[in-house]
């Protein structure tokens, strides 16, 4: 290997890498503050990316049907809670939320879908149909179950997983597709060329990380987010909702999925079931930082995303089986470093 | 009787005359229900029993099938060769996952396991010598007594055969030494490990346990078909085994046939069914699985199973207890002998000091209490002595030997047995079960001879012993009843009747008195003189004065973490400190 | 003066009738009344595993109870946490639940969440307040909470709480674990709350310290109101002492 490849592979490393680490970011921040280990992230990858898709190809997006169906399922759900409480506030809000918006929201889609409209547009249609879905899936699979163990909410997750990889293979069928890259330049840094779409990868994941630190920093809902992660019991105190927290951190890990989704289109051919692995691979590195660190899972993931360009060199057919072997490693490691034996909850 | 045995009776008949009289088609799919149910019933033992979970018991039972399918075909090996070298690779396998990933929390191993599920799916897809994606053909047949078993109807009987022994043998193993330990470790693993029961070890036996019963069914699978892929070992399919554990019912070994059942005759169904309702061909009952999955846990999180056992006459199970011969007792020292001696324990836990120059001896006959008001460093202490977090500084003793940095089990070993503050009990458990869990170190038989039943003898001895403390303790009536059912009084009581089936001769209690009424604390206190005057020393921590006053012979006062007052009751109660620290300062 | 007496005086802030709280098949409180007038500060004592905290947690909604339970003029049944402390009820819990990793500062904010979320502001002036009352913390602001000692936790339980401005504020065993001194410091505090019009409901085992800054006390044994009144009558009680030592039944 001369260094042309292996920068070559170091850039294909960084990009994929890149994306493991939003993914891994939104599983810690989603366990951390539900105990949910959401393996379903990888459904919303998948739904971003064919999504937009759809809209390129000119067609309505199966998705959105899934919107206005998740959403009606939540509206009835909230307005039998809000008969039982006498609660018309809960329900105009439910009927704000479930009903008004993901209508106005499929009305546009359906307007759009035919014209084509500009890629920025699309995307934002597209990011309107999928984000939605995280807090209607956290209120109707696990609102309910708040209060279970971390292995039943992941029985769950697979289970939830298991149902939305079907919904993607009847939306959109079993052909992958890719989209258009946000830019067609290609620039030239010395011996090698950078593509416009990895520039694209690495500034809006930067962007975008930036983002998620000045709304936990700087932002009383990010801190209400990071205490119910710190101390459940001691943010009900506060009158922060467990399920406000869960709802909330739902629907940034469904925009960071999503987005990466979009991010990873014009590179890789996705699948309706391609979101599960990628996903997956960024779980690998928000276990390297043990589903509690944010800087050590975002730098396990990038480590996924550099090891699997390698590998792909290597032993192309191995490339899964040396990626997912990882974890072993990794495992043992964080069991060397533990010394406890705790009782379960 | 006759209506309770009814299932039992109705799926022998199945398994003896179904291969000959049902249609191919559903000796196909009973012959499944069958491979299935074998690997479901290892993860009933594994997360409903014991509290883990695994997603890749596909890749297990893919172990299984390509080891037989892989040395049968290119070394022309016996399949009943082939039978132990695959159990013993898979088992080779689970050792060292299950070593790295249960000392972590409980999310560990199933995310191990789907780790670990992809990427042996992976590497049986792409190694040559396994034939790739194609995978290996020409498995020859079992034969069994020079009878080949060809053809699936024949195969039935020993796949039936197999699968109902393994449920008769995990059966055993439940009731036995080793099952109780497997029952303890969900939502009692502190407790066990304080009897002495090897948690770390039983969590991977049970592990094990479920992952030769997955070989297995893979070695069934391979002779079946007679040729292995890679697809049946995928994630899918270690998450369909997960379903059907949990459909059946995850705490009912029946449960996981059940589950098995309805699962795979739901797949059969949906798979023809909802392609035609779509419109589209491809794997939609997984929809339908994924929702129904959901619901269940919300629902009816304990499997359709116990719903189905409401509705037989199902008449109080009763473990017989026999006079068998008593088990020998450890030589116990003589009254007024020193079994306890701290001397300057001192306990940090960063810069807060928790002990502070803390020393105290119990002796034979003796009942010492602990007191002092709350947040006064007695739990701590109680720790120090038990070996649940070992000094910072100082040393304890127990029967002139150094115990400080000993791990609870080796000092329970020694003949030191302690009750819990909040009592931990395995509710569901009998009185009886729960209390033979406190003999366990008196008890040796493994988990092969308790799965084929071969240890009757000792279990006898082990339960008559529990037995006879439940008499010792005044709980005879309840023997049988499930230790949630009884007031709090008497789980108290029912904890110290465990610590005593030890054989211990010194006994820690960590306020046996909280919350019980007058009457229940009269009849503590009327037990623990009787204890104390069969020789036993026993040490209590307390903060109910009241309790204590009139029964023990001495008193320790802590607060800060340091001693305030040592003496005889009455001197304690005019002592002005232990006003002070009671009552609370005065300006 | 009876309690009859002292309804007329004051409007009360929170009425008790007949609570009853079992877990699964015991019961921790057996029949409990207790009134809290606005303004005032009433103390509940009585040794450990009295109830004492089961109380409290039954009225703040976090364990269901049985009973009438009415607070600020509205009664509720089934209400979870999050709205009592919407309604203006907050509890400082023994084991002061505070964000550990995070700073002094953002802990107090985090007090003032349900205001926030409400749409109401003054953010700013409730934090300088806090640390007009309790400078330590204004010194330590940017420390975080898990690196502080045990009377700083106490002050910036408190203090957190009173960002929420609360119209009674509970207190569960604010002196634990906490060395004499303290203890003193942090009772001085709780006397000194008096002026902002907060009515607050103190569970103590510190009866003493607890008497001197209350106007009412009940006592509190297994599950029962054993005796209640003025505290300035009972600190003279010497029953509190026989109940707390256990005298009765050893003479």
């Amino acid at each position: 290997m001369d260094l042309q490849i292996a920068l070559l592979l170091a850039q294909d490393g960084l990009t994929n890498g890149a994306i493991y680490v939003l993914l891994a970011l939104a599983l810690v921040l989603v366990f951390a503050v539900t105990r949910v280990i959401f393996i379903p992230q990888g459904e919303f990858v998948a739904f971003g990316a064919l999504t937009l898709a759809a809209f390129d190809n000119g067609k309505l997006p199966g998705t959105v049907w899934l919107l206005l169906g998740g959403a009606a399922l939540v509206l009835l759900v909230e307005a039998v809670a809000a008969r039982r409480e006498r609660n018309n506030q809960r329900l105009a809000r439910a009927l704000l939320f479930y009903g008004l918006l993901p209508a106005v929201v499929a009305g546009a889609a359906w307007w759009a879908a035919a014209l084509k409209l500009a890629l920025p547009v699309q995307i934002a249609l597209s990011l309107a149909i999928v984000v939605p879905m995280g807090p209607i899936l956290y209120r109707l699979a696990f609102q309910p179950l708040a209060e279970a163990s971390v292995l039943v909410l992941l029985i769950v997750s697979v289970a939830v997983h298991l149902a939305l990889a079907g919904l993607g293979l009847f939306f959109f069928g079993a052909e992958g597709s890719r989209t258009p890259a946000f830019s067609e330049a290609m620039l030239k840094f010395g011996e090698i060329n950078v593509s416009g779409q990895s520039l694209w990868v690495y500034g809006s994941s930067a962007v975008l990380i930036l983002a998620l630190y000045v709304f936990f920093s700087r932002s009383l809902y990010g801190k209400a987010l990071v205490a119910t992660a710190v101390n459940r019991t001691g943010a009900r105190l506060m009158g922060i909702r467990t399920s406000m927290a869960g709802g909330l951190a739902f629907t940034l890990a469904a925009a960071i999925g999503a987005f990466s989704g979009i991010l990873i289109a014009p590179i890789t051919t996705i699948f309706y079931d391609t979101g599960f692995i990628i996903g997956l691979k960024g779980f690998v590195g928000a276990i390297v930082g043990g589903l509690a660190s944010y800087p050590v899972a975002a730098g396990g993931a990038l480590l996924v995303g550099l090891i699997e360009s390698y590998a792909s060199f290597w032993a192309s057919a191995f490339k899964e089986v040396i990626v997912f072997t990882l974890i072993i490693p990794v495992l043992l490691w964080r069991s060397l470093t533990t010394h406890h034996i705790e009782e379960d909850e | 009787m006759m209506a309770r045995r009814l299932p039992l009776v109705a799926l022998l008949a199945l398994v003896a005359l179904g291969p000959r009289l049902l249609p191919e088609f559903y000796v196909t799919l009973f012959n499944y229900i069958g491979l299935y149910g074998l690997v479901a019933l290892g993860l009933v033992l594994l997360t409903g029993i014991g509290g883990m979970t695994s997603f890749g018991q596909g890749a297990f039972v893919g172990l299984g099938a390509y080891a037989t399918a892989y040395l049968t075909t290119v070394h022309g090996l016996s399949p009943w060769a082939t039978l132990f070298i695959g159990l013993a690779v898979t088992g080779a396998t689970a050792l060292l996952l299950g070593a790295m990933t249960l000392r972590l929390s409980g999310h560990y191993l199933p995310l191990g396991t789907i780790a670990w599920g992809i990427s042996l799916y992976y590497l049986f897809g792409n190694l040559d010598a396994l034939g790739g994606h194609t995978g290996i053909t020409g498995i020859p047949a079992v034969s069994l007594f020079g009878l080949s078993l060809e053809s699936g109807r024949d195969f039935g009987y020993l796949i039936w055969a197999i699968t109902l022994a393994a449920l008769w043998a995990t059966q055993n193993l439940l009731a036995s030494r080793q099952g109780r330990a497997i029952r303890a470790l969900k939502g009692g693993s502190l407790m066990a490990e304080s009897m002495g029961v090897d948690i770390a070890r039983t969590k991977i036996i049970a592990f094990l346990i479920a992952a030769l019963l997955a070989s297995l069914s893979g070695w069934l699978y391979a002779h079946l078909q007679r040729f292995v892929n890679p697809t049946p070992f995928s994630l899918h399919h270690g998450i369909e085994y997960l379903f059907m554990a949990v459909v059946g019912g995850a705490a009912s070994l029946w449960g996981a046939l059940l589950g098995a059942g309805v699962i795979t005759l739901l797949n059969e169904w949906l798979k023809d069914l909802l392609p035609k309702l779509l419109g589209a061909s491809g794997n939609f009952e997984m929809i339908v699985f994924g929702v129904m999955m959901v619901l269940l846990l919300q629902y009816a999180p304990n499997g359709l199973w116990p719903l189905l056992a409401r509705r037989l006459p199902a008449p109080r199970r009763e473990i017989a207890v026999s006079d068998a011969q008593p088990l020998t007792q450890r030589d116990k020292p003589a009254s007024g002998t020193t079994l306890l001696e701290v001397k300057a324990a001192v306990k940090r836990f960063g810069g807060l000091v928790a002990v502070n120059d803390m020393s105290l001896t119990v002796k034979a006959g003796e009942i010492l209490a602990l007191l002092g008001p709350n947040g006064a460093g007695k739990s701590t202490m109680f720790n120090l002595v038990s070996g649940v977090a070992p000094p910072t500084s100082g040393t304890v003793h127990f029967l002139d030997r150094r115990i400080d940095g000993l791990d609870p089990r080796r000092i329970a070993k020694l003949g030191m047995s302690r009750s819990f503050q909040h009592v931990r009990l395995l509710r569901e458990m009998s009185v009886l079960e729960n209390v033979a869990i406190g003999a366990h170190l008196r008890g040796a038989a493994g988990v092969l001879s308790s799965s084929l039943h071969l240890e009757r003898g000792e279990e006898a001895r082990l339960l008559a012993e529990a037995a006879r403390q439940v008499q010792r303790v005044g709980l005879g009536e309840h023997l049988h009843d499930a230790a949630g059912s009884l007031p709090l009084g008497k789980q108290r009581i029912l904890e110290i009747a465990r610590a005593l089936c030890a054989d211990p001769c010194l006994l820690l209690l960590d306020e046996p008195a909280a919350g019980l009424r007058y009457l229940e604390k009269q009849a503590l206190a009327e037990l623990l003189r009787k204890l104390c005057g069969e020789g036993l020393g026993i040490l209590l921590v307390e903060h109910d004065m009241d309790f204590v006053m009139g029964l023990v012979h001495r008193v320790v006062v802590m607060d800060f973490g340091e001693k305030i007052a040592e003496g005889l009751p009455d001197e304690i109660q005019r002592n002005p400190a232990v006003r002070e620290a009671y009552l609370g300062g005065v300006e | 003066m009876n309690r009859q007496a002292m309804d007329c005086l004051v409007e009360p802030i929170l009425t008790v009738r007949g609570l009853k709280v079992s877990y699964g098949k015991v019961a921790a409180l057996h029949h409990v009344d207790l009134t809290v007038g606005a303004g005032q500060i009433v103390t509940v004592i009585g040794s450990n595993g009295a109830g004492k905290t089961t109380l409290l947690s039954a009225i703040m909604g976090l364990l269901p109870s049985d009973g009438k339970i009415e607070f600020a003029g509205e009664c509720h049944a089934r209400v979870e946490v999050e709205d009592m402390v919407v309604r203006g009820l907050t509890l400082v819990p023994e084991k002061r639940e505070l964000f550990a990793s995070m700073s002094v500062e953002d802990n107090l904010r985090l007090g003032g969440f349900a205001r926030f979320a409400a749409g109401k502001r003054g953010h700013e002036t409730a934090m300088a307040e806090v640390f007009q009352r309790f400078p330590r913390l204004n010194e330590r602001r940017t420390q975080l909470a898990g690196t502080l000692s045990g009377g700083e936790r106490a002050m910036l339980a408190l203090g957190r709480a009173l960002m929420a401005r609360p119209k009674l504020l509970m207190l569960d065993e604010p002196s634990l674990g906490l060395a004499p001194l303290i203890v003193r410091e942090i009772f001085h505090i709780i006397a000194d709350l008096r002026d902002t019009g907060t009515a607050i409901l103190l569970v103590e085992q510190n009866a003493r310290a607890a008497l001197q800054v209350a106007d009412y006390g009940y006592v509190l044994e297994t599950g029962d109101v054993l005796i209640e009144g003025p505290a300035f009558e009972l600190a003279d009680n010497p029953k509190i002492a026989e109940s707390y030592l256990g005298i009765k039944s050893a003479t």
